[in-house]
């Protein structure tokens, strides 16, 4: 049994100082930076201007939330549809979502940029046919459209997963038990895969309210989420303490988050993240 | 059997990848009757129950409630219930929201919920077990929450899928009897789909012995019993030595080399038959004495009584018998007329009722204890 736990501990042993490095120690340099002033000084001033920044942080949830409710709307029944069909065909479904993952999401933005861009491809298709051009990009729907391009898969995925471990005997019950096929659906199958919804909903809510990539790109500048504020305060060293504290409300928000989605499934399932 | 039919199903055929699961049955199931369809695994009896509570459809014929085609009724608009193989009980919900669910569906009122989930609680033998999670619950306490869920409906007709496989012996039987009770309280028409012959023969008013997706015989469990149709009813109820004779006129049958008599009549002169004879119905004697002679080759206690295999003239017989006899003893054996029964040759003459090489455990693997999987599946 020694050399049983010995050996355990030597095999967690580089996960664990991979952990503190980068994981433990940066947060802790978070702290450090929050309550201090440029000069290392210990000050509660960097709290005082979180005020005025109280609008980028509403702004952003709501960003977020919209995206993983329109996530969440498309991908359910995408994931239901998958679950249901074929072997054959969920396969190649499964690929066909799979298969953006593998491309980075900063040129996958890049290509939804080009695109819907000015000059991008839908908007010259559109010219050509004599209609209006659309301008997506600079707009908040265009933001909101990035996020649900990189995040689906993320909202797709352990609803799938849930949905094929559905044992298709609860359903047959509900039926049997008179519902009907929306009934079966809201009394059965939601909340036997809530633990797959939970799931995808934090796992798009959470890189949501932390983007600044897509906004900056899709949102040409315009839109200002905390993802680019943060960026913007640590890239000048005078607000670098300020970027802190922004930094650590943002963790408490997400950590927040993901409790309250924690609470919502039971433990059946539980979560995964 | 003069009550009025219930369910009627007149020439359903179903396959599944080509492979033929039905094979043109028909089948009355009549009001207030506890039938149980029964047979081997892939005999089709899960699919003719799913078929009724509309879970797969018919490639062919029809199938009548009180008179009424429901072929295009789906299942939660049928007055049927059923309780199925694993119970399937809802896991998100506790036992009263579990056996609550159909009423809440038909917007109960609250009242009534709560006073009818509490009868068919207490019916069950689960009081108090209400705030329970259904994962908390033994088999046997899953197994009630189950019936009390489909109960609950009050339907015109309750449909038990093995309910009782996953349980144990000692359970099993008990589960029997308390299904037995609560089918005649209610008087709700059951169908119970069961492997286990003796289940079937204990709870039954109606026994329907399938095989190869064919029904092979309906009748009482006695019916079933004593006056099995073919080689193959015989040998699934019960044990059964199965020998070829010849029906030599009425009420006289030759067979491994004796003429017997017998109680059967209406078949032709010289007709082939196979003859039914039960272990429990033949007589050990001396050997001068015996209609038959023969070499015991196996003797096995087994409590009540002792089960020898007796080779006579290369046909192994299997006989239970009360008094001890050796092995290698030769003996005579006495067969009385009523305990001789005569069927017509089938498509299952000469597979079964020979126990050369019988054994327990091979018995077992012909008659698994496993449910059916590859029906109705998906």
């Amino acid at each position: 049994m020694k050399k049983g736990s010995l050996f355990q501990k030597m095999a967690a042993a580089p996960h664990i100082v991979w952990m503190v490095l980068f994981i433990v120690a940066p947060m802790l340099f978070v702290l450090y930076f929050a309550f201090t002033d440029a000069d290392g000084r210990f000050s509660l001033s960097n709290i005082s201007t979180l005020s005025q920044y109280g609008n980028v942080f509403v702004l952003s949830i709501a960003f977020a939330l919209i995206a993983t409710v329109v996530c969440l709307l498309i991908g359910y029944p995408l994931a239901y549809f998958m679950a249901r069909s074929k072997p054959k065909t969920q396969k190649l479904l499964m690929v066909l979502i799979m298969l953006p993952m593998w491309c980075n999401l900063l040129i996958r933005t890049y290509a939804l940029m080009a695109l819907l861009d000015n000059g991008g491809l839908l908007n010259s298709f559109l010219e050509s046919m004599g209609l209006d051009k659309l301008r997506i990009v600079g707009s908040d729907f265009g933001v909101i459209l990035g996020m649900v391009y990189d995040f689906l898969p993320y909202m797709v995925l352990p609803i799938f997963t849930s949905i094929t471990k559905l044992d298709n005997r609860y359903i047959e019950a509900a039926h049997d038990l008179g519902c009907n096929n929306i009934q079966t659906m809201t009394k059965v199958v939601l909340p036997l895969t809530a633990s797959g919804i939970v799931s995808g909903v934090t796992m798009v809510f959470v890189p949501s309210i932390s983007t600044f990539y897509i906004s900056q790109k899709l949102g040409a500048g315009k839109i200002d989420l905390i993802g680019d504020t943060i960026e913007r305060l640590f890239q000048n060293t005078s607000t670098y303490n300020v970027g802190a504290v922004i930094s650590l409300v943002m963790m408490i928000l997400i950590l927040i988050s993901v409790w309250i989605m924690n609470k919502f499934s039971d433990d059946e399932g539980g979560v995964i993240i | 059997m003069e009550k009025e039919v219930i369910i009627n199903l007149t020439d359903v055929s179903k396959s599944f990848d080509g492979e033929i699961v039905l094979d043109h049955i028909n089948l009355k199931i009549h009001d207030k009757e506890f039938v149980t369809l029964l047979g081997p695994s892939g005999c089709g009896k899960t699919t003719t129950l799913r078929i009724i509570g509309g879970f797969e459809t018919a490639d062919t014929g029809d199938v009548k409630f009180d008179g009424k085609s429901v072929k295009e009724v789906p299942p939660h608009q049928r007055p049927v219930n059923t309780v199925f193989q694993k119970y399937a009980l809802f896991p998100h919900l506790n036992v009263f929201e579990n056996v609550a669910f159909g009423l809440r569906l038909k917007k109960t009122p609250e009242e009534t919920i709560r006073t009818k989930v509490k009868e068919m609680l207490s019916m069950v033998n689960l009081k108090g077990f209400e705030r329970r999670r259904v994962s908390t619950l033994s088999g046997g306490q899953q197994q009630r929450v189950a019936i009390a869920r489909a109960l609950i409906n009050e339907p015109e007709v309750l449909l038990l899928d093995e309910p009782l496989g996953a349980l144990d012996l000692k359970l099993r039987k008990d589960m029997q009897n308390e299904l037995k009770k609560i089918q005649k309280a209610t008087g709700i028409t059951f169908i119970y789909v069961t492997h286990d012959q003796e289940e079937a023969l204990s709870m039954s008013d109606t026994v329907v012995v399938m095989a190869n997706g064919q029904i092979q015989q309906i009748g009482s469990p006695t019916d079933i019993y004593n006056e099995p149709e073919n080689a193959f009813v015989a040998d699934f109820i019960g044990e059964s030595n199965i020998v070829d004779g010849i029906m030599l006129e009425d009420y006289k049958v030759r067979f491994s080399g004796h003429t017997f008599e017998c109680v059967d009549a209406g078949f032709e002169k010289n007709q082939k038959v196979d003859v039914v004879v039960r272990p429990e119905d033949v007589d050990v004697v001396s050997a001068d004495k015996g209609m038959l002679q023969g070499t015991v080759t196996s003797v096995t206690f087994k409590g009540v009584h002792w089960e020898i295999i007796v080779d006579i003239n290369g046909f192994k017989w299997m006989i239970q018998t009360t008094d001890f006899v050796a092995e290698g003893e030769h003996i005579g054996l006495f067969i009385e007329p009523e305990a001789i029964h005569i069927m017509n040759k089938s498509e299952f003459s000469g597979m079964f009722g020979d126990y050369s090489s019988f054994s327990d455990e091979l018995d077992q693997l012909a008659d698994p204890t496993e449910p059916e999987k590859e029906e109705g599946e998906e």
